[in-house]
């Protein structure tokens, strides 16, 4: 060791580097292209070379996806809270983690990062306590004329594609992705490499609390190239186009009005993520069964 | 019907006249039924189900089938060829008896072309009477038996009164079965008492009486004229006349039903007679759209659907004359019978 | 005992006076609350019972549309949205009663026009019309409570597309929301079948609702396209099939505007072993021919238990025989006539391609009327699931018949389209029937029972069967800001 490396060891540790991956179907690997983006923070300084997605790895991330719907959408609803309850759990548990994540990715100071990983915090809360009560959003009994009983219920869409927003990193991902889970959805959500460092820990804390693996599916890389892609897929049952830029939108209505997915009428420009939000993203990823049956002797 | 040495081995059973004149029973699969009470049970139970809401909605949807002119004269005509003329009141004699006669014979006098009733229907002691009074015309008699209307009797005042109507020159017999037996779910002594007076009938012919309006849904409607049909009934019948609901559409189809699926499957032809609250001449027009369309055009005839009714008569000839002369009857044009 | 005679029981025609219709020779387009000479070509409305012409119609020009989309804008910043939810109400309600005043007239206008029974003009088409009035009546004062927050605002101008099956109804059910919500709507009736919704625009003049907030333009595709496209309109609403859906959603994308498609289906009846027979027989003729199965929640596929299928298919088709096919102002009639000599030609051309692939058809013995778009219910049985029939919409009275083995096998069967818009369930065992219907990608499933609709339930369709919501507070939903 040279006197100069001494001298620096004394000074600051040297850390160990964190690979920023993928992570589909419930586990994190590079790209299949094996191509990265480096990621600087806010400051500039750089972080970490993370993956960039590419279309196969979007169709592995709609496969596995899809695979996890049917376990996740049959899960009782007081179980998936109970599983949300617990993301949120662990993002409060790092919340310091995340405080300094933010700040370094979006530019904040310590006191805004953490009003907003506070913020982010109890949305994922508040949305864990709505899986059991979207029967009341939604559902309900039909008080037909006739000797019928009708009931109404929720059901979620199918696969989800959303397209993250640039506006808020961390809160702005729990913003959309909590009510895409909490109405029994799963996910494949797009994440611009800018914000890869908060959306990675996010999947951690997924991975570690019990959102079974696909459930959420999370891809860094650049949104534009893989959009189209997104929308066209006829198993992607709807779309959140949020995060897309506004010079995309058009396009991407028109891809998905092929298969006739959902399109979340999601404004052009990103609202205040930090406003408290209403039912209608929950109501968006819903759909609605009615069943009738006859009452008779 | 099964025959008395068959219907020995069901394991409970009234005690009955010894011996029953040998008739052909059901064939194959449902010989099989009638074989003890637990493969009875297990048949009845067996049978597909019926939803109510369906049935009824059926039921009101071919209701509004529409028959006029020329056709509907046909269908008076038809109706009134159908009627059995009921009179079953404690004040009913002698004399109320001879009225009705004249009405069954020739129900209008003004209109000869007008067809005879199919037949006359009273109590056990007014047949003989009866009888005098419809020789040679043609017209049936039939009487009420097995301690009509409630059927809450011995089986052997019960057959009595079956043999005593019979001997009296009774054509048909119309009995009652044991609602308190069925809805304890003692299907073979049901079924037995039903056969016992199908033997004690002889060459008369049986209609047996549900009294749907007592048994508590459709399904059990179903299953009780299969039970009827497995045990040797000529026709079966929906009422007394005197439980509210009596007949009603929805369950004349039930009936219907059974009597067609009884000849799909065992090619005999069986008859249905709805009785009580069939008053107006829309009403009966309904219940033939409902013969044509649940059973099929061959039960359009007296020999396999009645209709069991007083007043009926009256409006249909009523209406018989509405059609004929283009103006609206009045009651006094038409005979009241007391 | 008298001789039967050999045909006892006829049912003789009982034709309903086309008089009652009160046709007019002239219909014109209405737009601000008067009816005005369209600047469209004129084109002819055809009976397709008969093929004769009805009346001529004065069709929308791109200057009628901008007329009537500015004319609803107007009402809908001065004087619809503005008045209270009270007030919109007592519109609604007016609506609702005139409706039932008129109804035999509209009823049997309505036959005329699309080729339907008479009796179910009368006794589906109409009261049905009138009840999604008077349900939606009661929102309007009530949209604080209807689960979407406080105060929910209304989108603005709506323009609707309406199909040809269900001409006055499905009108009904798309125009009482959008005013109870405070939006006002430019409706363009399906070319072939405008009559009533113009007498609908008479409706609303004496109803004395404000001039603009109904306004009904006939056209062809042209014109709805235009109508949709149009920058006044906020809410493009289109029902129709998936195929013209799509292309509609297409068109209108980037526009920022809220779209709302319903669109095709491909139903299916599911009937298990245990299923009351007569009631499923009569559920699966209802589900496939009713409205001559122009009906996007038809049921056109039936799937039965195989330990079933021979003795309920022999029961169908002695069913099917009995159906009275023909002249629609006959209250007798079953079945009356299609849309047009070209759906007849299509569905020809369906059953002709099931045929070469594989299946066998066998079709009512019925005689059809020399004159007019008529087609025999046709059964369809040893169709394949690969097969065109069971795959794409047919929208005509054709059934196929498959089978399955196991309820599994039916979900998933049943569920192997793309279309998710309706469902039949037949089995006497409840827990097996709602276990099915649970399973069911669709928006509706009726379990014994087939075509139930109602103002308070709602009903709609997902995946490529639509997005939209009719009936209930859901129906509300498409209107609103929310």
């Amino acid at each position: 060791m040279s006197e100069d490396e001494a001298r620096v060891s004394t000074r600051k540790r040297v850390t160990v580097p964190k690979t920023y991956k993928l992570y589909v179907g419930g586990s994190f690997a590079r790209s299949e292209s094996g191509r990265v983006v480096a990621v600087a923070d806010a400051d500039g300084t750089f972080r970490a070379n993370a993956a960039k997605a590419s279309r196969k790895d979007l169709r592995d991330a709609v496969a596995a996806a899809r695979k996890a719907f049917g376990g996740w959408s049959g899960a009782s609803a007081h179980n998936r809270g109970q599983v949300l309850f617990r993301v949120a759990e662990m993002l409060e548990g790092t919340r310091d983690r995340f405080t300094s994540e933010v700040a370094a990715t979006e530019g904040l100071s310590a006191t805004e990062a953490e009003r907003a990983v506070d913020t982010a915090v109890d949305r994922m809360f508040w949305y864990a306590g709505w899986t059991d009560k979207l029967g009341v959003l939604r559902g309900g009994v039909g008080q037909v004329s006739g000797p019928y009983t009708v009931h109404s219920t929720p059901e979620p869409v199918g696969v989800v594609g959303v397209v993250a927003p640039r506006r808020s990193s961390l809160l702005g991902l729990v913003s959309v992705l909590a009510p895409v889970l909490a109405a029994g959805n799963s996910a494949v959500v797009l994440v611009d490499t800018e914000l890869a460092v908060p959306a990675v820990s996010m999947c951690e804390a997924m991975a570690t609390s019990d959102v079974p693996g696909g459930v959420v599916n999370v891809l860094t890389g650049d949104p534009a190239e893989l959009i189209s892609r997104l929308a066209s897929h006829s198993d992607v049952d709807a779309l959140d186009p949020g995060g897309a830029d506004e010079s995309l939108r058009g396009e991407l209505e028109e891809t998905a009005a092929g298969s006739v997915k959902r399109v979340l009428d999601a404004p052009l420009v990103e609202p205040d993520w930090s406003t408290a939000p209403g039912t209608g993203r929950l109501r968006a990823f819903t759909e609605l069964k009615t069943v009738w049956h006859p009452l008779g002797e | 019907m099964v025959t008395a040495e068959r219907h020995r081995r069901l394991p409970r059973m009234a005690d009955s006249p010894s011996s029953s004149p040998p008739s052909t029973g059901p064939p194959g699969e449902l010989t099989e039924a009638t074989r003890d009470e637990a493969a009875l049970t297990r048949f009845l139970r067996g049978l597909p189900g019926i939803d109510a809401v369906g049935l009824e909605q059926r039921a009101t949807a071919l209701a509004g089938r529409a028959v006029k002119g020329e056709a509907k004269l046909r269908a008076i005509d038809r109706a009134v060829s159908m009627v059995d003329l009921t009179t079953l009141e404690g004040a009913d004699n002698a004399s109320k008896v001879r009225a009705l006669a004249a009405k069954a014979r020739t129900p209008d006098s003004r209109f000869p072309d007008v067809p005879r009733v199919a037949a006359l229907c009273v109590y056990p002691d007014l047949v003989a009477e009866a009888v005098t009074a419809l020789r040679g015309s043609g017209v049936g008699v039939a009487s009420v038996a097995t301690a009509f209307p409630s059927g809450r009797s011995t089986p052997r005042a019960k057959l009595a009164e079956v043999e005593l109507a019979v001997e009296s020159g009774a054509d048909e017999v119309d009995m009652v079965i044991d609602r308190g037996a069925f809805l304890a779910g003692e299907y073979g002594r049901v079924f037995d008492e039903i056969e016992q007076v199908r033997a004690a009938c002889g060459p008369a012919h049986l209609k047996v009486i549900l009294e749907t309006g007592e048994l508590g849904g459709y399904d059990n409607v179903w299953r009780a004229s299969w039970l009827a049909l497995l045990a040797g009934a000529d026709f079966v019948k929906t009422s007394t006349g005197k439980v509210s609901p009596a007949a009603t559409l929805p369950v004349t189809h039930v009936l219907l039903r059974a009597v067609r699926e009884w000849r799909e499957r065992t090619g005999q032809t069986r008859g249905v007679k709805p009785a009580g609250g069939i008053r107006t001449t829309k009403d009966a027009i309904r219940y033939l759209v409902a013969v044509r369309e649940v059973a099929g055009s061959d039960w359009l005839s007296p020999d396999l659907f009645r209709f069991g009714a007083s007043g009926l008569l009256n409006d249909l000839l009523m209406q018989r004359e509405t059609q004929l002369h283009g103006h609206y009857s009045g009651p006094d044009q038409v005979t009241v019978d007391l | 005992m008298t001789e039967p005679d050999a045909n006892p029981l006829e049912y003789a025609p009982a034709p309903e006076s086309a008089t009652v219709a009160a046709l007019r020779e002239r219909y014109r387009p209405f737009i601000d609350g008067e009816f005005t000479d369209g600047t469209g070509a004129v084109f002819s409305s055809v009976n397709p019972a008969t093929g004769e012409p009805l009346a001529e119609i004065t069709g929308s020009a791109e200057s009628d549309v901008d007329r009537a989309v500015a004319a609803a804008d107007e009402a809908f910043r001065r004087r619809w949205a503005a008045i209270s939810g009270t007030d919109r109400a007592k519109y609604l309600f007016r609506i609702a009663r005139l409706l039932q005043e008129r109804s035999r007239e509209l009823a049997v206008l309505e036959t005329l026009d699309t080729g339907k029974p008479v009796r179910q003009a009368t006794e589906f088409d109409l009261p049905n019309a009138a009840a999604w009035f008077l349900h939606y009546a009661g929102w309007a004062d009530k949209l604080d409570h209807a689960g979407f927050g406080p105060s929910p605002e209304p989108l603005g101008v709506t323009g609707q597309v309406i199909p040809s099956n269900f001409p006055l109804l499905l009108l009904a059910q798309r125009v009482a929301p959008a005013l109870a919500c405070g939006s006002t709507v430019v409706v363009k009736p399906a070319e072939r079948t405008p009559l009533t919704a113009l007498v609908f625009g008479e409706l609303c003049e004496q109803a004395g609702i404000p001039p603009g907030t109904v306004n009904i333009l006939p056209g062809d595709s042209g014109t709805g396209a235009s109508l949709l496209a149009h920058r006044g309109v906020r809410h493009a609403v289109f029902t129709g099939s998936t195929e013209v859906g799509e292309r509609v959603r297409r068109g209108l994308a980037g526009r920022g505007k809220r779209v709302t498609s319903e669109l095709g289906g491909n139903g299916v009846n599911i009937v298990f072993a245990d299923a009351a027979p007569e009631e499923a027989v009569r559920g699966v003729i209802e589900g496939a021919f009713f409205n001559q199965g122009r009906v996007r929640c038809a049921g056109s596929r039936l799937l039965v238990e195989e330990s079933a299928a021979e003795e309920f298919v022999a029961r169908l088709r002695d069913s099917m025989a009995e159906l009275r096919v023909g002249d629609p102002m006959d209250r007798n009639t079953d079945v009356g006539a299609l849309g047009s000599t070209a759906e007849v030609e299509r569905l020809s051309e369906l059953v002709e391609r099931g045929v070469a692939e594989g299946a066998s058809r066998w079709t009512v013995p019925a005689t059809l009327p020399r004159r007019g778009d008529f087609m025999a219910p046709t059964l369809l049985t040893d169709v394949q699931q690969s097969m065109s029939v069971a795959r794409t919409e047919i929208f005509g009275p054709v059934l196929s018949v498959l089978t399955f083995r196991t309820a599994r096998e039916a979900v998933t069967k049943a569920d192997n389209t793309p279309y998710g818009l309706a469902a039949g369930v037949w089995s006497e065992k409840g827990s097996r029937a709602l276990w099915t219907a649970r399973g069911l990608r669709t928006g509706v499933v009726w379990a014994n029972t087939f075509h139930r609709f109602d103002p308070t339930a709602p009903f709609g369709g997902r995946g490529e069967s639509g997005n939209g919501h009719v009936g209930g507070a859901a129906g509300l939903e498409a209107y609103l800001d929310v």
